[in-house]
């Protein structure tokens, strides 16, 4: 099946957000790093385990109505960090933009040990993990030092 | 540099400047003589944890070398208890000091007051991470006993799991060229991170639960106590309790010059016979707990320790 066909499963956007090549059955998860997930008053349309030549199979989100900021998108980088991004404005794409996972990760997710000190949700400092590697994606809480296990943090969202 | 919150904070080069200082310090730290270098200095002791030795070690070291330390007190009748954040706690405290001596049950909190802080911040232990200044003072204690850091066979005995002591001294250790054994019952052993993190670091590591087959070519053996309060299980606390209680006639094929040390308390893993031996350095390793902070206490508040200690102090 042609990508094009896959991206059709679903209707084409009038403006919005369409994000693609998100790793196979990571959708949902990447709706929940956005703070999609649940009630949201913007029609979302996702496909899952679709055929993708690059990546075997993916997931698709469409978000109408809804420009999605590059801070926004670099929360993915946790989960899809390959993912395209479209911003589309009267059924045409308007802007492509990419990921960017940067030294630290800061304010997205909360360290997954714990007994680290920024378990007291009244700490008023950010929360920030470092990347130490990104091939395989790793991760250590800049405080405790913990590496993080990222099936845990996608589950500590803020 | 700001604080002290890991041995990464330090440089090898930095580290034996340091130690070089404790040990021109000495004198002072017997008190035989006075040498005020932090007068009109304040450290504020932070103590969100039980400590015996940390605490009072560090408010000799501030008293010794002619400074003043204020003391947070029990934390049961402190702000703490009313609810107040760390990120509070250390901005007025931050006002009051110079510097900030702290240990805290939560991992990460020394570097969490050091970036709230203005002062630098001496990690005394922060839940299961790090305790570098005792690293600095076990440092001493090997160099002081062998000459040098490096090249040494370091067998470390116990609760490797939730022990910090051994976690930031074996970074140290590994860094220095050392061989170590870790030595601890299975439910206890050194964290997979840890020993990756060594081993990635070029370090040479043997895991063992045999503490007394790796005595006899150990040129160090540091034991510690299996902590009781760091377990949520009370069977799995009944399980490793006990495991090593170290005894005189083990050490009867020891080397000559090696030593045994000990963050104390002890509770049994040494057995008092221990003591007479040419071997215990434990009780001489807690006195060098003023001296080496004496030592960091100038490095951070960047008051250099004189050449001549003897030309620059006074009687007191």
């Amino acid at each position: 099946m042609s990508n094009e066909q896959s991206m059709r499963r679903v209707t084409a956007i009038r403006n919005g957000t369409v994000i693609d090549h998100v790793p196979s059955g990571q959708a949902l998860r990447v709706l929940e790093m956005l703070g999609i997930a649940g009630e949201t008053s913007v029609p979302v349309s996702l496909v899952m385990n679709v055929p993708s030549k690059k990546l075997g199979s993916k997931d698709i989100i469409k978000v109408e109505d809804r420009e999605l900021t590059q801070a926004e998108l670099n929360r993915l980088a946790l989960v899809a960090p390959d993912a395209h991004v479209a911003i589309i404005r009267a059924y045409v794409v308007a802007e492509k933009l990419s990921i960017n996972l940067g030294e630290e990760v800061v304010n997205v997710v909360r360290c997954t040990f714990s007994n680290c000190i920024t378990v007291n949700p009244r700490e008023p400092l950010p929360h920030r993990l470092r990347v130490v590697s990104r091939d395989p994606l790793q991760l250590r809480c800049h405080y405790c030092g913990r590496p993080q296990d990222l099936d845990d943090l996608v589950n500590n969202v803020l | 540099m700001t604080g002290l919150i890991t041995m990464d904070d330090l440089t090898n080069e930095e580290i034996l400047e340091i130690l070089d200082d404790a040990e021109r310090l000495l004198p002072v730290a017997r008190g035989e003589m006075y040498l005020p270098l932090l007068q009109g200095r304040i450290m504020g002791n932070l103590f969100f944890e039980p400590s015996t030795r940390t605490r009072m070690s560090f408010e000799t070291a501030m008293k010794r070398l002619g400074g003043d330390v204020i003391n947070l007190g029990d934390v049961k009748t402190s702000s703490v208890v009313k609810g107040e954040t760390l990120f509070d706690t250390i901005q007025m405290v931050d006002g009051y000091t110079d510097i900030i001596a702290m240990r805290h049950p939560r991992q990460g909190a020394a570097q969490y007051a050091q970036d709230s802080a203005r002062v630098p911040i001496l990690n005394g232990g922060d839940g299961a991470g790090h305790h570098p200044t005792q690293t600095m003072l076990d440092l001493f204690t090997i160099r002081q006993a062998h000459g040098r850091l490096d090249g040494l066979k370091v067998v470390l005995a116990g609760d490797l799991r939730y022990g910090r002591t051994v976690h930031s001294l074996s970074h140290a250790l590994v860094r220095f060229g050392c061989e170590l054994v870790f030595a601890s019952p299975a439910l206890l052993q050194m964290p997979e991170e840890i020993v990756s993190d060594l081993r990635e670091h070029g370090g040479s590591v043997i895991e063992t639960e045999d503490l007394y087959g790796s005595i006899n070519d150990a040129d160090v053996v540091y034991m510690t106590r299996i902590q009781k309060e760091r377990f949520a299980d009370e069977d799995e606390y009944a399980r490793c309790a006990g495991a090593y209680k170290l005894h005189a006639r083990h050490l009867s094929e020891a080397k000559e010059d090696m030593i045994i040390m000990h963050p104390l308390p002890r509770v049994d893993e040494i057995d008092p016979s221990v003591d007479e031996t040419r071997h215990a350095r434990y009780f001489e390793q807690a006195f060098n707990g003023v001296v080496a902070r004496m030592a960091l206490l100038c490095k951070l508040l960047d008051v250099p320790v004189p050449e001549d200690v003897a030309a620059a102090g006074g009687a007191l």
